[in-house]
């Protein structure tokens, strides 16, 4: 019977994110002995949040040093408590702290680290993960002989655990750190302000726009600051999160009319990222295979483009409109108005 | 006074993006159908990273970067008839599949074997750049294992902005959650940065620096050892593309209007 561990890390606030209850989810779903592993500055509250999700034992790195995401510290935490679990499998939620330290700590145990799985399950006493390979074009299932396995699940892949909360019985587990695993300092956070951050993970829809909002009208003339202001008008009519092609996204770096809000971080696709979202609507956006991978894990998907066959909207999206993005788009933000009013 | 440093990029090749990938059950384990006939380009996010790698190299007197890449080493040659001509560079090339169904594991530990017998390397000059996933496994796990296997233990993903302070220190922007970045300060080098896109733009084709690259790619790509990556004890149960195509219903001759409405009662629910 394999013992499994999930490891999770605190918030600021002392909580746990939804992507751990996820990872928490899943990882009960395979039977076993569970252990909880739990990493940050203080983790009682969040323990006894997940007091009934079946722990044998609650196992924690805790301090200052533990506080922020620093790979060092992180892996030194995330190796001690799978040693004192007798770990072998772990199931973390793949977020970027954990993702940053997964696969050497899987090095460190002697074993192998899978990451970006979006499906964990047991049948047959083997368990099997899914994984996307070549940028989700193509989908594995797996399996693996070496113990321990460390699998990191996406968030959003399945439904967050739910329970009683109590009093966890926490057993710390103490890592002593040299100065050389303080070489690094997390200074602070950079982000646009709460008012002009476009990119929300946690929103139900996803606006992607297109280089076509910057190209030449039918006037013969770009039309720039019309376009930044009705993404920005959607966007905050409806809260949606905003994705760019790669190719709106590079033009800054080619010395074009950029989106002035537009940056790497909004890339989807084949070199971006692939949101998940309940729904998905595309404006000027043109391209084929390659690019709409972007948009893999949205649900609902409608397109807005001036060509009928275009590889971005056939065969992926439920609805492609054929029309002008910035004629449609007014409209929308004006039948949105009145509504958010 | 700049610190000089020694920069070695880890990447491999990558099929074309444009390129229609299908997987096909090879006897060594999943394969792409005709994969050494589709056209290859240097892993996007290697690509970045060895253009800061350069960047940064320019800025620093006395540095110097190498290109470390596991490969088909005829497909290798090719990549390197374009990637020559962006920046300079030294290349140890491995002579292995590029397959994104291989090991990070293994791969990493090919990759640390060939960093470390780089001559005269000095680990308070390394740096160790890369790209923070590959667009063949997409794993985001070699570069923390090539780390440890070095034992560096200062690693960085999703990097986006390095910048050297006159101290010495590196202050390193990494993408986390929410589109924001974590800012971190590392005493120096040596370290390992996996790069998301960074923030430069592609740098121009430099024939000079081509034919400069060239002098000692050639002789690299004969040297180049051949590397056995077996994929032990993992098990591809299977390999599938998404079978989901959707019947796009296209609407036409239709009025702004019209369409904004369809729109909103979509949106909302309406």
């Amino acid at each position: 019977m394999e013992t499994i561990l999930v490891l999770a890390h605190t918030e600021t606030d002392g909580s746990l994110a939804k992507p751990a209850l996820e990872a928490l989810a899943a990882a009960k779903s395979l039977g076993g002995t569970l252990v909880a592993g739990l990493v940050g500055d203080n983790v009682q509250t969040a323990a006894n949040c997940i007091a009934g999700w079946g722990a044998a034992k609650f196992l924690a790195v805790t301090g200052a040093d533990f506080a922020h995401p620093r790979y060092a510290t992180d892996a030194a935490a995330a190796e001690a408590i799978a040693k004192a679990a007798g770990a072998t499998v772990i199931v973390a939620p793949a977020t970027s702290r954990w993702n940053r330290v997964l696969s050497g700590v899987a090095h460190r145990l002697g074993g192998r680290a899978d990451t970006h799985v979006t499906a964990i399950a047991a049948a047959g006493g083997a368990i099997s993960v899914n994984r996307w390979y070549y940028r989700q074009r193509m989908e594995a299932v797996i399996q693996r002989a070496q113990r321990p396995w460390v699998i990191a699940l996406d968030p959003g892949c399945v439904p967050a655990w739910q329970g009683d909360a109590g009093t966890a019985a926490v057993e710390n587990v103490a890592v002593t750190l040299a100065d050389a695993q303080k070489r690094t300092a997390v200074t602070g956070l950079k982000a646009p302000a709460a008012d002009q951050q476009t990119i929300r993970p946690d929103a139900a829809m996803l606006l992607v726009a297109g280089a076509g909002w910057t190209k030449k009208q039918a006037d013969g003339q770009t039309h720039v600051p019309d376009a930044e202001k009705l993404i920005l008008g959607f966007l905050k009519l409806t809260q949606a999160s905003l994705g760019g092609s790669k190719s709106l996204v590079d033009l800054g770096g080619e010395g074009q009319a950029v989106l002035s809000f537009m940056t790497h971080l909004h890339q989807i696709g084949q070199t971006g990222s692939t949101p998940r979202h309940q729904k998905g609507l595309s404006t000027c956006c043109h391209g084929e295979e390659p690019h709409t991978v972007g948009w893999r894990f949205v649900n609902e998907r409608r397109a807005i483009s001036l060509d009928p066959n275009c590889g971005w909207a056939r065969g992926k999206a439920n609805v492609l409109y054929v029309a002008d993005a910035f004629a449609v788009m007014a409209k929308v933000n004006e039948l949105l108005a009145p509504k958010k009013a | 006074m700049s610190t000089p440093y020694q920069i070695v990029v880890c990447g491999s090749i990558v099929p074309d993006p444009l390129q229609t990938l299908e997987p096909v059950a090879g006897p060594a384990g999943p394969a792409l159908k005709n994969e050494m006939m589709l056209p290859a380009v240097l892993d996007p996010w290697a690509w970045h990273a060895l253009f800061e790698a350069a960047h940064l190299a320019k800025g620093a007197p006395g540095s110097k970067v190498w290109l470390v890449s596991i490969a088909p080493k005829a497909k290798l040659q090719q990549v390197m008839m374009t990637v020559a001509q962006k920046a300079p560079f030294e290349l140890v090339a491995v002579d292995g599949p590029s397959s994104g169904f291989t090991e990070a594991a293994e791969a990493a530990a090919i990759l640390a074997d060939a960093i470390k017998a780089i001559p005269g390397l000095d680990m308070k000059k390394l740096l160790v750049f890369g790209g923070w996933e590959s667009a063949s496994r997409g794993a985001g796990a070699t570069m923390q294992i090539i780390g440890e296997r070095l034992g560096i233990t200062d690693q960085f993903q999703g990097v986006d902005k390095l910048t050297v302070a006159a101290d010495g220190s590196l202050e390193i922007l990494e993408r986390i959650e929410g589109g924001k970045h974590q800012v971190s300060k590392c005493a120096g080098a040596p370290a390992v940065l996996g790069w998301a896109t960074g923030n430069l733009p592609d740098p121009p084709n430099n024939p000079q620096t081509g034919m400069m690259n060239m002098r000692t790619i050639m002789p690299a790509l004969q040297r180049a050892k051949p590397a056995k990556l077996a994929a032990e004890g993992v098990k591809f149960v299977s390999v599938t593309q998404p079978s989901q195509r959707r019947g796009t219903k296209i609407v036409k001759d239709t009025s702004p209007d019209e369409i904004a409405k369809e729109i909103v009662s979509w949106i909302t629910g309406e």
